[in-house]
């Protein structure tokens, strides 16, 4: 049935060759407005909705999906016309190949600016896509430095760089507990071993000694050999780069092996869903999130979400909000939605966002992007502190100044 | 068949016709979306791989199961040789060659030590070749950084002639040339010779050679065929063709990391060689055709029937497509074991085995 | 020499699992020169139902032993069926044509699977519940947990008995006869497609009680543990000399041993700085630094390597006898 149906379509296709010989209309003219009292400007939103992050997926496409709702019920006038925003949400399948596609599809659909991908895999090779057709992209999500160490002019994120929180986490380690010997594993994905490089290069820079990488993949569920050569070399503390499926295993079988070190791992181990698959192992473990917890989100953006999804946003969806946000914004201040006019806007915007002031460097990360380092503490992540500017500051002392 | 073959008029209208779409075929796609050039891209980048996996499998009967390894060598050296990673930037024309030739190298190492292996052990030790190779790939970031591990390379050049760039828009005579199309026209060209080299090797010394390696490697040997030298030849001819669309994915794609290089992918080439039909050249095209198409059909009809008939997503397009696929295999396999469109040889063995 | 006694231990668990999966691969090539690719999904299946029979148990109050037998109890029978209907609804039509045919519709149905399994028990890592409490021994400075000294009882036990069901009783002679050949078997009144069937359904049990017992030693289940599990038990039984029972159980022990030593040695041999006359040339040295070649992360090329040189040098495995050509 399947085969019919492919063949049907590519009869059509070849059909519609022969009959339509038209030149089609050149692609760069995205965000035109049409003519009328009204005008619609589209934005796109990439992420993973099916596959193993969907939640993750969705949660950014509801931040996003806010952020427009929220513009169109404000009746926001660009060039002079009243803008009806519209989210074209597109599914990337954590896939690269489908990145570049789903990205070709917007360039397509003609979108004005882009909130996303969820995903750096697939943020990076989408990108010279959109920067081909000029098109702004801010990720809430992706914190792989290469993304936008490119020189894409138009490639933007509004959360912080691995770079950032491999630092934030180890400068945290080497302060907090004085360790005298770190061991590093990771799962060989893009993610981990970036991350866990970033820690290494800040430990070797504070003096602490690193053990030689260990390394298992994005699979391991046994990790009872690299443990057990770790056992003999007695760290203090052990990063681990890596997601939780993988991560919780790793901590379960440490302590089952009797290691007494201190773990810790990165944004993609930081969740809830650690305890239920490792349990009592996992008390005391420390971890980082890129940006500010979601609980530390304004009250204002907090109380939209709760209301309109009647859930609790889970990581970035904050950070998706204020990516929208910033594209209508930029839109706003040029009163354009031609990405040539307001893609200047956006590069030097100054814009108070659910997340807190945003504004970008030359790159397009953003200026000063904090990180938060949790506990475990009986069972739940508890925010210990924030990282900005090089500097570590205690949870309390941060929710303290930044309420002011 | 033999009716129009014997009417050159009615032939060659009918090559004309074929010719003509295929030329056309881009913007008409492009009407619908870029998008579609672009999956188009890729679906011959799948039937060159076939193609050269047909020689392997199809031809000499070697089941590989490591092919994409050959694709990863070819991404590989496109992208060590013309990005900023290294900092070299030579041009495609010097690369693909050099890219095809160190995949064939590769090739004739899997096949030196495998040559006495049958079947099944050298499906197995493919495989493993296969994943060998990806996990090099990954890990060779350390402790010299090389291949830029799991990270993987980003800012591959695009092909470019002079100034002439395969990536960019340009208008040519009032017609619209996107980077797609443009590499549409130049896959179309590689394919076109990729078929030309397949169908005159089949009927060659070489390909009588091979077909009677696959029948009877003893009586082959036992007719004075030298079998070790032609197993190699097809170990290497069907790598370098797999290292050669190995370059061109790493040029469109402007970004590879051995993630796109994972057991799944051999599968799925294998599958395709063999839904088609094993040995025919049409019947593999038309394998990768359908295997490459109805995920991306899938894609953009599944999802809104599901969202119109129940308001939201009970089953996922990449499960449904993953159930079909399974389905197909298994269905195909039954019903019309030698493929699609099986060639002439097998569909006479497969009547005269059926006991 | 703790930490070398722990790395046996820790290969012998996981090579112990190996061995009992690699037994389904195994008895099915052996008798039919089929590779049951599907074989990892009947596994991951056994440990899913487990999951679901455990996970409802336990508001009961049953006793722990008690509530994993019940869990075992299901999946072995389920997993028989799954077993059956493959053979019957897959494999047996495909029993006489090409070579590949069977080997593309096992690939086939281990998608299928798969994915069925990802319907019913999403994609979410399972956590398996920890209802048995696992107690630590210490023996000469490595440690062994109840749980592992558990599963390789089982394993032993369930290895014997399948050795004294292929060689001691009636059924086991019919299958050795049937691997010998079919037609003359069929003619000594033998019924094939029973004994074949049966050569799936106990390979099957035997994958379930594998499934359950990697669930409950790792603690997890996901749909996808079937692949890399069977992967790995597939190329135990090449190791061994794939249709040979003996041999599974060595190479799947061999494997796993080999796995935990090359994770655990590999980056310390390969450490240049260690060798005096190299680490005067390597600035990464300086300092009690490293450079290390090869480390944790070859863990599984040293696999596939060990695999392919045993293959390259005895074509038919350790204990595989030479065998014909069966291209």
């Amino acid at each position: 049935m399947n085969t019919k149906l492919a063949f049907s379509l590519l009869a059509a296709a070849l059909v519609a060759a022969g009959c339509s010989k038209e030149t089609p209309k050149p692609e760069q003219k995205t965000g035109a407005a049409p003519a009328g009292e009204s005008a619609e400007i589209k934005i796109g939103h990439v992420a993973p909705l099916t596959g193993g992050n969907a939640h993750l997926g969705k949660d950014n496409e509801n931040g996003a999906r806010l952020a427009i709702e929220e513009a169109n019920a404000a009746n926001i006038k660009i060039g002079g016309k009243t803008a009806k925003f519209t989210l074209v949400a597109e599914d990337d399948q954590e896939d690269p190949k489908v990145g570049a596609t789903v990205a070709q599809k917007l360039v397509d659909a003609k979108v004005a600016g882009v909130v996303g991908h969820l995903n750096s895999g697939t943020s990076i090779p989408a990108s010279p896509i959109y920067n081909q057709a000029g098109i702004p992209v801010i990720s809430g999500s992706a914190t792989n430095p290469k993304l936008t160490e490119q020189g894409f002019k138009n490639q933007f994120r509004d959360v912080g760089r691995d770079d950032q929180q491999g630092p934030a986490i180890a400068t945290y380690i080497a302060t907090e507990g004085k360790p005298k010997l770190v061991a590093l594993v990771d799962d060989s994905s893009a993610y981990g071993e970036g991350l866990a490089n970033e820690v290494e290069k800040t430990l070797k820079a504070a003096n602490v000694k690193v053990l030689p990488r260990e390394k298992g993949t994005n699979k391991t569920t046994d990790w009872k050999a690299v443990l057990t050569k770790l056992r003999g070399q007695k760290p203090d503390a052990v990063f681990y780069g890596g997601m939780t499926s993988t991560a919780a295993p790793l901590i379960k079988q440490g302590r089952e092996l009797g290691i007494k070190a201190v773990f810790s791992f990165g944004d993609g181990a930081c969740e809830g869903e650690m305890v239920k698959l490792a349990g009592e192992a996992t008390e005391g473990l420390l971890c980082s999130q890129a940006g500010i917890p979601v609980q530390a989100a304004s009250k204002k953006f907090l109380d939209a979400f709760k209301k309109r999804y009647n859930a609790d946003p889970i990581i970035y969806a904050p950070f998706t909000y204020d990516a929208a946000n910033l594209l209508i914004e930029a839109m706003k201040k040029a009163d354009s939605a031609d990405p040539a006019k307001y893609l200047p806007e956006l590069q030097k915007i100054q814009f108070t966002g659910a997340t807190g002031p945003i504004s970008f460097d030359d790159k397009g990360d953003r200026k000063d992007a904090e990180i938060t380092i949790f506990t475990m503490k009986s069972g739940k992540l508890d925010p210990t502190a924030v990282y900005k500017g090089g500097k570590i500051v205690p949870y309390q002392e941060f929710v303290k100044t930044a309420a002011k | 068949m033999t009716n129009w073959r014997a009417r050159p008029a009615v032939r060659w209208t009918g090559v004309f016709l074929v010719a003509f779409s295929l030329a056309v075929l881009p913007f008409a796609l492009a009407q619908v979306g870029t998008t579609w050039v672009r999956i188009t891209d890729y679906a011959i980048l799948y039937i060159l791989l076939a193609l050269g996996l047909n020689i392997v499998v199809g031809f000499a009967g070697l089941l590989d199961l490591g092919y994409i390894a050959f694709y990863a060598v070819g991404a590989y050296t496109y992208a060590l040789l013309a990005s900023p990673h290294f900092n070299l930037h030579l041009p495609f024309w010097i690369i693909l060659p050099i890219g095809a030739a160190i995949a064939a190298l590769f090739g004739v190492l899997l096949g030196a030590p495998t040559l006495k292996l049958r079947g099944d052990y050298l499906a197995i030790v493919t495989l493993g070749f296969g994943e060998i190779v990806r996990l090099f790939l990954n890990n060779l970031s350390q402790p010299i950084n090389i291949t830029s591990g799991p990270q993987g390379i980003a800012r591959i050049d695009p092909f470019h002639i002079g100034d002439f760039s395969f990536s960019s828009y340009q208008t040519i005579g009032g017609l619209t040339f996107s980077g797609p199309i443009k590499y549409y026209y130049l896959l179309l060209l590689v394919m076109l010779g990729v078929i030309v080299i397949n169908l005159r090797l089949q009927d060659s010394r070489i390909g009588r050679a091979w077909e009677a390696i696959r029948e009877d490697e003893i009586a082959a040997r036992a007719m004075g065929i030298n079998t070790r030298n032609l197993k190699l030849l097809a170990f290497a001819m069907g790598a370098s063709f797999g290292g050669i669309a190995g370059g061109m994915f790493s040029a469109i794609q402007a970004f590879i990391s051995p993630e796109s290089f994972i057991l799944v992918e051999s599968v799925m080439v294998v599958s395709m060689v063999v839904l088609g039909g094993m040995g025919n050249i049409w019947g593999v095209i038309l394998g990768a055709l359908l295997l490459s198409f109805i995920p991306e059909v899938l894609r953009w009809t599944v999802e809104p029937i599901q969202q119109a008939l129940f308001g939201r997503m009970l089953i996922e397009p990449e499960v449904i497509r993953m159930l079909l696929f399974g389905l197909a295999m298994v269905l195909i396999m039954l019903f019309r074991p030698a493929g699609l469109l099986p060639s002439s040889v097998r569909k006479r063995e497969l009547t005269q085995e059926t006991l | 020499m703790d930490t070398f006694l722990q790395q046996i231990i820790n290969g012998l668990t996981a090579g112990s699992v190996y061995a009992v999966v690699a037994l389904g691969y195994t008895m099915v090539y052996g008798i039919i020169q089929l590779i049951n690719f599907a074989h990892g999904e009947v596994v991951m299946i056994g440990a899913m139902v487990a999951f679901t029979v455990i996970n409802a148990l336990v508001p009961y109050g049953l006793p722990p032993l008690a509530i994993v037998l019940i869990g075992a109890g299901c999946a072995v029978p389920i997993c028989m069926l799954v077993g059956y209907g493959m053979e019957k609804l897959a494999y047996r039509p495909l029993r006489h044509a090409p070579r590949l045919a069977p080997l593309i519709t096992a690939i086939g149905v281990s998608i299928i699977l798969q994915h069925v399994a990802l319907l019913i028990w999403s994609r979410n890592v399972l956590a398996f519940p920890q209802i048995i409490p696992s107690r630590t021994y210490m023996v000469g400075g490595a440690a062994i947990t109840t749980i592992q000294i558990a599963i390789l009882a089982i394993c032993f036990g369930l290895m014997a008995a399948l050795a004294i069901l292929i060689y001691r009783t009636p059924l086991g002679t019919a299958m050795r006869a049937t691997a010998q050949n079919q037609q003359v078997a069929g003619l000594m009144g033998i019924d094939i497609n029973r004994v074949i069937a049966a050569t799936f359904v106990i390979g099957a049990g035997l994958g379930a009680v594998a499934g359950v017992l990697y669930g409950t030693y790792y603690g997890l289940a996901q749909y996808t543990m079937g692949s890399i599990l069977g992967l790995k038990a597939f190329s135990a039984a090449v190791l061994g000399g794939i249709g040979n029972i003996p041999g599974a159980m060595l190479g799947g022990v061999l494997l796993g041993i080999v796995e935990a030593l090359g994770a655990g040695y590999i980056g310390d041999f390969t450490d240049l700085c260690q060798y005096g006359w190299l680490a005067g040339s390597i600035s990464a040295c300086d300092g009690g630094g490293h450079f290390v070649l090869f480390g944790s992360n070859y863990q599984d090329v040293f696999a596939f390597l060990v695999l392919i040189l045993v293959l390259v040098f005895r074509p038919s495995g350790l204990l595989g006898e030479r065998v014909g050509d069966r291209a």
